[in-house]
């Protein structure tokens, strides 16, 4: 496995089984690796969500295969399409049942400023009742961007500093 | 199999009150409102137009009068023959339409999405309620008066407003949307500009 | 209003036998936000047990107000927004569009453009079909069927940039014509897709047709009779479904489908089994049509040239000659200039007949626009059929119905 992080480096023969290592690293390891995305998928988006789900453009290579309908099992939530004020107070509540830490993609134009429905049924930005950590351009994005957007989610859960979290 | 102008010309010589309406592509036909169901009730009974394509209706703005006219489209399965029939309705304020539900189970919820949209009550709905947007919300969003961007409201649901402080907000359209006018008017009027020209990102909007 | 329903025996004597047994009705809200609801859509259901009593669905979680937005648009500007109504078949919905437009114009297009036309509408049904078989596979419990379909929809993908510049989300026509030509060597390729298809889609229809679990979750589960398609206005599979042989490609041909030969599978029953197979057949006449319109694909002009006020002029003329510089200025700025009068124009999209109502007051912007989806009516039907069916066949009857709420929102 390569990592750009340095303490990770890891070979059984000089090291042995047991790998010295800070505990940052491990959980963020295990976070990065195993990101369960729960897939708000509201329109188009949600197509190339499944796209990407699909075998072209796998995303079981990052870990991320498994999309978990129920936000009490998911890591990550992709807002997949355009959030209406209906819809809204919906995406809301299921942020708040997902257990922490976690993080949100928002995928597309739609979620990340409100695209071009530019009108007054739809929410300007998912971004308004959620914080979101990567936005993703596109109507819909390819789903090599989107593959993009969770490995910068994965760069930015690798460098967090997750023991100080949970210890206090 | 009966032609599209002996529908139009059967439907005059039975209605006294009912009109040609100007149409290029079907026949259509304008009735008073209250002659409505009759109207189409013997569409559907006597030249076998028996689906129920679409339920609209248009809003011709504040000024005009009539300012809302229902529009009916049925389709015949046997015949693929298509018929339009408008009708104005007879308050500007308080548009009502006559409810067809007891032709086509289908028409219930074109007639609650007109309802939602554009305001107009049809009367002898069993359950005509708002379908598009949620239930509290206060304004008619498809009437030539409400703004494309909307207008500032509460969210529809009180927890989440209060968590997350958000509102139902006008879309910023910087005085937008930036398009052409439509209507016969000329080239200067016509062109695309702002709808709104009183403020934009370098002038606040006045209150 | 909840038809009744009657007890299997053996519950029917439980209650029976014990009258002091109270039960009570749950309700369930089943969405926005599941995976089985193919979209954003609430179905409020109170159950007796495991059967329903009643079925509301809740609708307008994906209303974008797309019709209020085509009253500030162009003519032409409007038709990305076509797109993602039926997100899964843009180019059925691109066409169907201007279609409309053309009709409101009087506008005829050439025989190549209309045959362009064509082979993206088919190719489209094709890439609908086939996420409606999956997402249905998925929803019944077979995961390998979506993985199959969304293989071939990849292949799709490919071939529909390679024309338009985009996977889906097309905007690929314009009114009076199409954004541009087919690419060389496109029409073959599509030739190769489709006779490598045809083997594929027959592996991928025997994983479900004779399947036992499949058969014994879609026969008889969801029947719609005749008089009730029609009384609620369903279209497309769901209506042909039931026995009614009503299909606008050959009842109200239009864009040249009368010249091109092929079969409009009818149901008998009307059950889900019945709007599988439908659908599976229709994806096989597809591949028939799109064969014949490469085979007779016409030369010519790809736009309606004399339509100047209306379809921009190619861009090298339009950067050196003065009038098509003007006709372009004011296609652009002001929108293709339609004469006053309204149009009501349907086409046969995969989901049913998608209809456009346009009214306009002259000028380059529609005053009112009502698009007609044949989501919000095939929808319509759903208190009815699931009021006394029980609440996994609820996910069976909604896959069934393939409807998409882009659409039907709007």
């Amino acid at each position: 496995m390569v990592s750009p992080n340095a303490e990770l480096a890891y070979d059984s023969k000089i090291e042995g089984t047991i790998v010295p290592t800070k505990l940052d690293d491990a959980i963020n390891w295990i976070r990065t690796n195993s990101m369960w995305p729960m897939p708000m998928g509201l329109a188009c988006c949600g197509i190339e969500l499944m796209a990407v789900a699909a075998s072209r453009f796998d995303i079981a290579r990052f870990g991320a295969e498994v999309m978990r309908f129920s936000p009490r099992q998911a890591d990550c939530m992709i807002v997949a399409g355009t959030v209406t004020y209906k819809m809204a107070p919906h995406v809301r509540r299921i942020y708040d049942q997902m257990a922490a830490p976690k993080w949100v993609i928002a995928m597309g134009a739609c979620a990340s400023t409100g695209g071009m429905y530019r009108s007054y049924a739809t929410l300007q930005g998912v971004d308004r009742i959620l914080p979101v950590d990567v936005y993703v351009s596109g109507c819909p994005p390819r789903p090599e961007a989107l593959l993009d957007a969770l490995m910068k989610l994965q760069s930015k859960v690798r460098t967090e500093r997750s023991f100080k979290r949970l210890a206090g | 199999m009966t032609a599209p102008a002996d529908v139009t010309a059967a439907l005059q010589a039975k209605f006294a009150q009912l009109s040609l309406r100007p149409s290029s592509d079907h026949p259509a036909v304008n009735v008073p409102v209250g002659d409505a169901v009759t109207v189409l009730q013997y569409l559907r009974d006597e030249f076998a137009y028996d689906m129920l394509v679409d339920v609209t209706a248009i809003d011709w703005a504040e000024g005009a009068s009539p300012r809302f006219t229902v529009v009916w489209h049925v389709l015949s399965t046997t015949t693929h023959a298509y018929v339009r029939v408008a009708a104005d309705c007879a308050s500007d304020v308080e548009p009502t339409a006559p409810s067809v539900t007891g032709l086509w189970a289908g028409a219930n919820w074109h007639e609650r999405e007109t309802y939602d949209l554009l305001g107009i009550k049809f009367t002898g709905h069993p359950d005509l309620r708002r379908i598009l947007m949620w239930d509290g919300y206060p304004y008619h969003p498809l009437r030539k008066d409400f703004p494309l961007a909307g207008i500032e409201t509460e969210l529809p649901d009180i927890e989440v407003a209060e968590e997350t402080q958000a509102k139902v907000i006008a879309a910023p359209m910087m005085g937008g949307p930036f398009v052409a006018s439509s209507g016969e008017m000329n080239l200067t009027e016509a062109e695309p500009r702002a709808k709104d020209e009183s403020w934009s990102e370098k002038r606040e909007k006045s209150e | 209003m909840p038809t009744e329903f009657t007890f299997p025996d053996s519950a029917a004597k439980t209650a029976s036998a014990l009258p002091e047994f109270e039960t009570e009705k749950m309700s369930l809200s089943m969405g926005p936000s599941h995976p089985s609801t193919h979209g954003v859509l609430r179905l409020q259901m109170e159950l007796d047990g495991e059967r329903l009593t009643k079925c509301d669905p809740v609708l307008g979680y994906l209303h974008r107000g797309d019709e209020k937005i085509a009253e500030n648009m162009t003519y032409n500007q409007f038709v990305p927004y076509t797109d993602r109504l039926d997100y899964l078949a843009p180019l059925a919905n691109n066409v169907a569009y201007v279609i409309a437009v053309e009709r409101l114009a009087k506008l005829e297009v050439p025989a190549r453009c209309q045959a362009i036309r064509v082979i993206c509408c088919e190719m489209a049904r094709i890439s609908s079909h086939l996420l409606g078989l999956g997402a249905y596979g998925i929803d019944t419990g077979a995961w390998t069927v979506f993985m199959y379909a969304f293989t071939e929809r990849e292949k799709l993908y490919k071939l529909f940039e390679e024309l338009t510049g985009a996977r889906f989300t097309t905007s690929y026509t314009r009114v009076g014509g199409v954004s541009r030509d087919v690419p060389a060597g496109w029409t073959e390729k599509v030739d190769a897709f489709c006779d490598q298809f045809s083997p594929i889609l027959e592996e991928t229809l025997k994983l479900l047709t004779r399947n036992k679990i499949f058969m014994d979750r879609t026969v008889d589960v969801g029947v719609i009779s005749k008089e009730d398609a029609i009384s609620y206005g369903l279209t497309g599979p769901n209506l042909r479904g039931s026995g009614v042989p009503l299909d606008l490609r050959k009842d109200k041909p239009y864009s040249g489908y009368e010249q091109y030969d092929f079969d409009v599978p009818v149901g008998a029953k009307g059950d889900c089994y019945d709007r599988y197979l439908v659908r599976g057949e229709e994806m096989r006449q597809s591949v028939r049509l799109i064969k014949q319109a490469i085979a007779k694909f016409p030369g010519g002009d790809w736009y309606a040239k004399d339509a100047v006020r209306i379809f921009a002029p190619p861009k090298a003329k339009v950067l050196s000659s003065m009038e098509e510089l003007i006709n372009n200025f004011m296609i652009v700025t002001e929108g293709p200039l339609m004469p006053a009068g309204e149009v009501y124009f349907e086409a046969e999209n995969p989901k049913g007949a998608l209809g456009f109502y346009i009214v306009s007051k002259g000028g380059g912007v529609p005053w009112r626009m009502k698009i007609r989806s044949p989501s919000f009516c095939n929808l319509s039907i759903l208190p009815k059929v699931c009021t006394g069916e029980m609440v996994s066949d609820v996910v069976s009857i909604l896959g069934s119905l393939d409807f998409v709420m882009g659409e039907c929102d709007r």
